[in-house]
């Protein structure tokens, strides 16, 4: 019985990721039911959804995006829980999602610009589905979060690509402006990417740990170059090297699947992150992008956190309240730094607005310590 | 499958140890449980436990132990019924830690594998080393800054909880400042002070937020009079003129609020002033023991008042030298602050020295963290700390940098009384 489940879920999963996989041939996704794909006519302000109403089972919306600013696409489950997601539809384009809904209710937004919470709507699905067990909700979890992970390396690949060729050409501006994008998918899967211990030094290597006889290479050698002397002219090798290494991460993390415990562990570790390197300002301390990456950090660790949600609320209603209100109190807290599509610089907050997250973020890694002991019940 | 049967053996742990906690069992499976550092050591053993419950808060009259971590909160959560958990978990902690015992039930090193501890682990293995812990709240909890009633408790502020008014040549620090909550742990073993107040700390996130903190050693007040007097950082003896635990009729005017003083959840508290007193020691070290002692107004080696032999002499104001002029000068330190120069207003204090490295000019930052407890401070510390800022030529070596006043409750009657009980009752 357990193993059936288990199958079912991943084989959800996978339709999913294919869905995202073929960002390039946007017409190879299967069809659903007899209407064909759900219409998603996204803008910069609207998020029209074809119907609201549907029956369980695997779902294609097809996302064209007609607005000027890239856009994103989601299916939300309560609390946020990512049933299936489209990054980077870069304006006039169109993309597929598949993905696998049990009956309920749950929420679709786009995301013009790729941030907040987006334009929501609702979304029922009806249907006969049983509920899950424990163990099922468990599995679920890591599939969920596979899907999330490659949803992420995805879009990290390709806005390194867009980086790597903005440096190589000598293009600072656009460099400058691309860093803390493509930082975005790498912060919010960072726990994944620590996995694979050589790599994470090498792409996102500080200058101060970077052991003798190991050159100074990744993301904030180039982000030096960038923001202190200007002079990129040099780091064509270099950002040749990041590409290599993000393409090596990016396959080795698609294979990966990482299991509740680490999951748990994730989530917390990277809110510690955030609260060793990012309200400090250690992390971009050329760039001071540092409030892109803890958002990121945040964005991931929710994700961790709601990919385990079923198993979480079954086993402690108690703490996913806990976990709800304080994720909402450090969006908010965030929120207040928003700055256009981004956010301010972390230069531009005052000691007591650093504090005031820095508290924000110890309150919510305080439930979230709690989470792995529920998981290892 | 078998991951289920690991589950099951691990709940029963947890449901066994839980049990165990709850029900006190203090000795054989239990101490174990809670990692216990030897309870059963005597309370007047430097190593032993100070009873936590009592009508008063221990660690005000108790014998002055050698070191001090205090800790000032801000209060971060608008949710009063989370302020009141967490104080009542706080309460049960502070139990079981200056009984010498973890913080948590399950311990440091008691529960399941993938869960942080309970207990962060550093005082494993130490004795109570009478850990004493005193909570206070400041009047910042009742109002906020903008005045507003932030748990329904403004119309139970104390009027002695009137901000301090400003001291001529303060130099205080707003983040040093105040506070909403503070906590003064004070042990005889540094170790075990900081332990205290970090699981504090910890069980306290997302309500509390530190505010500020110190570290202090060598205390620097006797309260008791089976204790010598102990030096500060000037060289000289302070606090022989203290409020001592022995002198109950003194207490009763002086230091614990009484019925009809106002407000009722205060009666058998008392009122906390605390000042981060940085000490110019280096200028100090340049000064002619005669001045050192005239600015005092007592010797340097007996501690004796000027004039005078032994240290519990009572001054003499009015006596003179050859010169004609008084033996102890009008503005010593020890003519501004004693209590006939004051209305008769004592304060019980129990300050540390402090030495937080140095400042960057090649001096060290070190002073006197100077702890007063009293009945009223609008009759006692105001005035005299109103005399001192104004005479008082020590004020040329001395900058104080941070002030709290807060409002020390009545102690924890039993295992069924919590922190906060009377105010928020």
């Amino acid at each position: 019985m357990r193993t059936t489940r288990f199958f079912a879920l991943a084989a959800a999963g996978v339709l999913a990721t294919t869905g995202v996989a073929a960002c390039s041939d946007s017409d190879k996704g299967e069809a659903t039911g007899a209407g064909g794909p759900i219409v998603v006519k996204a803008s910069d302000t609207a998020c029209e959804v074809g119907t609201t109403d549907l029956g369980a089972g695997t779902a294609t919306f097809k996302i064209t995006n007609s607005g000027a600013k890239v856009t994103e696409f989601y299916v939300y489950a309560s609390g946020d829980r990512v049933m299936g997601e489209v990054e980077n539809i870069a304006p006039g384009l169109s993309r597929e999602l598949h993905v696998e809904l049990p009956a309920g209710t749950y929420e679709t937004a786009c995301k013009p610009g790729m941030s907040g919470k987006g334009i929501r709507g609702a979304l029922k699905v009806s249907g006969s589905a049983e509920p899950l067990t424990a163990d099922a909700a468990l599995a679920g979890a890591t599939d969920n979060y596979q899907r999330y992970v490659k949803s992420q390396t995805a879009a990290l690949l390709e806005k390194t690509e867009e980086f790597v060729a903005a440096v190589k050409a000598g293009d600072v501006a656009k460099a400058k402006a691309l860093f803390p994008v493509a930082r975005t998918y790498w912060e919010r899967i960072e726990p994944v990417a620590e996995i694979f211990g050589d790599l994470d030094p090498k792409i996102d290597g500080r200058e101060e740990v970077i052991e003798e006889g190991m050159e100074f290479t990744g993301f904030h050698r180039i982000e030096k170059d960038l923001w202190q002397s200007g002079d990129i002219s040099k780091d064509g090798p270099i950002a040749d090297r990041l590409l290599v290494d993000v393409k090596e991460i990016v396959a080795k993390a698609n294979a990966e699947k990482l299991s509740p415990l680490q999951l748990a562990n994730g989530a917390k570790e990277l809110l510690d992150e955030v609260a060793s390197g990012k309200i400090t300002g250690e992390e971009d301390r050329y760039s001071h992008t540092d409030l892109w990456d803890f958002a990121a950090n945040l964005e991931g660790s929710k994700a961790a956190v709601s990919a385990l949600r079923p198993a979480l609320e079954q086993r402690s209603p108690e703490l996913v309240k806990q976990l709800d209100t304080e994720f909402a109190n450090v969006e908010a807290l965030l929120g207040k730094h928003r700055d256009g599509d981004g956010w301010k610089l972390h230069t531009a907050l005052s000691k007591a607005e650093l504090k005031e997250l820095s508290d924000g973020i110890n309150a919510l890694a305080e439930p979230i310590s709690k989470v792995a002991a529920v998981v290892a019940k | 499958m078998s991951g289920s049967r690991l589950t099951r053996r691990r709940a029963i742990t947890l449901a066994g140890a839980g049990v165990a906690g709850v029900a006190g069992v203090a000795a054989g499976a239990g101490a174990l449980i809670n990692g216990s550092r030897d309870p059963a050591a005597a309370s007047d053993h430097p190593a032993g436990a100070v009873p936590f419950h009592g009508e008063h808060q221990a660690g005000i009259v108790t014998p002055a132990q050698d070191r001090l971590h205090f800790v000032a909160f801000d209060v971060i959560t608008k949710d009063r019924a989370r302020l009141v958990e967490m104080l009542q978990e706080w309460t049960a902690a502070a139990a079981r830690m200056t009984a010498g015992r973890d913080a948590g039930v399950l311990g440091a090193v008691g529960g399941v594998p993938e869960a942080p501890p309970d207990d962060t682990g550093e005082a494993l293995g130490l004795p109570p080393s009478q850990l004493t812990l005193t909570i206070g709240f400041g009047s910042t909890l009742f109002r906020d800054a903008d005045g507003r009633d932030r748990f329904g408790i403004a119309d139970r502020r104390p009027a002695a909880l009137a901000e301090l008014p400003k001291f001529p040549g303060d130099a205080l620090q707003a983040q040093l400042s105040g506070g909403d909550l503070c906590v003064q742990a004070c042990a005889n073993d540094p170790q075990v002070a900081v332990h205290a107040i970090r699981n504090l700390a910890r069980l306290g996130m997302g309500v509390v937020s530190v505010r500020w903190s110190q570290l202090g050693f060598g205390r620097t007040s006797s309260t008791s009079r089976d204790q010598a007097t102990a030096r500060n950082l000037f060289g000289f003896k302070d606090g022989t003129a203290n409020l001592k635990a022995e002198e109950t009729d003194l207490l009763r005017d002086q230091l614990w609020v009484q019925p009809g003083d106002g407000p009722d959840w205060m009666t058998g508290g008392s009122y906390l002033v605390t000042r981060k007193i940085r000490m110019l020691v280096e200028t100090w070290d340049r000064t002619s023991l005669a001045e050192q002692e005239e600015i005092v107004g007592r010797t340097k080696g007996s501690g004796a008042p000027l004039g005078r032999t032994d240290e519990f002499d009572e001054p003499d104001f009015v006596a003179r030298g050859d010169d004609g002029q008084p033996l102890i000068a009008e503005h010593a330190h020890v003519t501004l602050a004693h209590p006939s120069r004051n209305n008769g207003a004592h304060l019980l204090r129990r300050g540390y020295n402090f030495v937080d490295g140095s400042d960057g000019l090649g001096r060290l930052d070190a002073g006197l963290f100077f702890i007063a407890y009293q009945r009223d401070p609008r009759r006692q510390f105001v005035p005299i700390q109103t005399q001192l800022a104004r005479h008082d030529v020590m004020n040329e070596y001395l900058r104080h940098v941070s002030s709290g006043l807060f409002a020390c409750p009545p102690g924890v009657r039993d295992g069924g009384d919590h922190w906060g009980r009377t105010l928020f009752g």
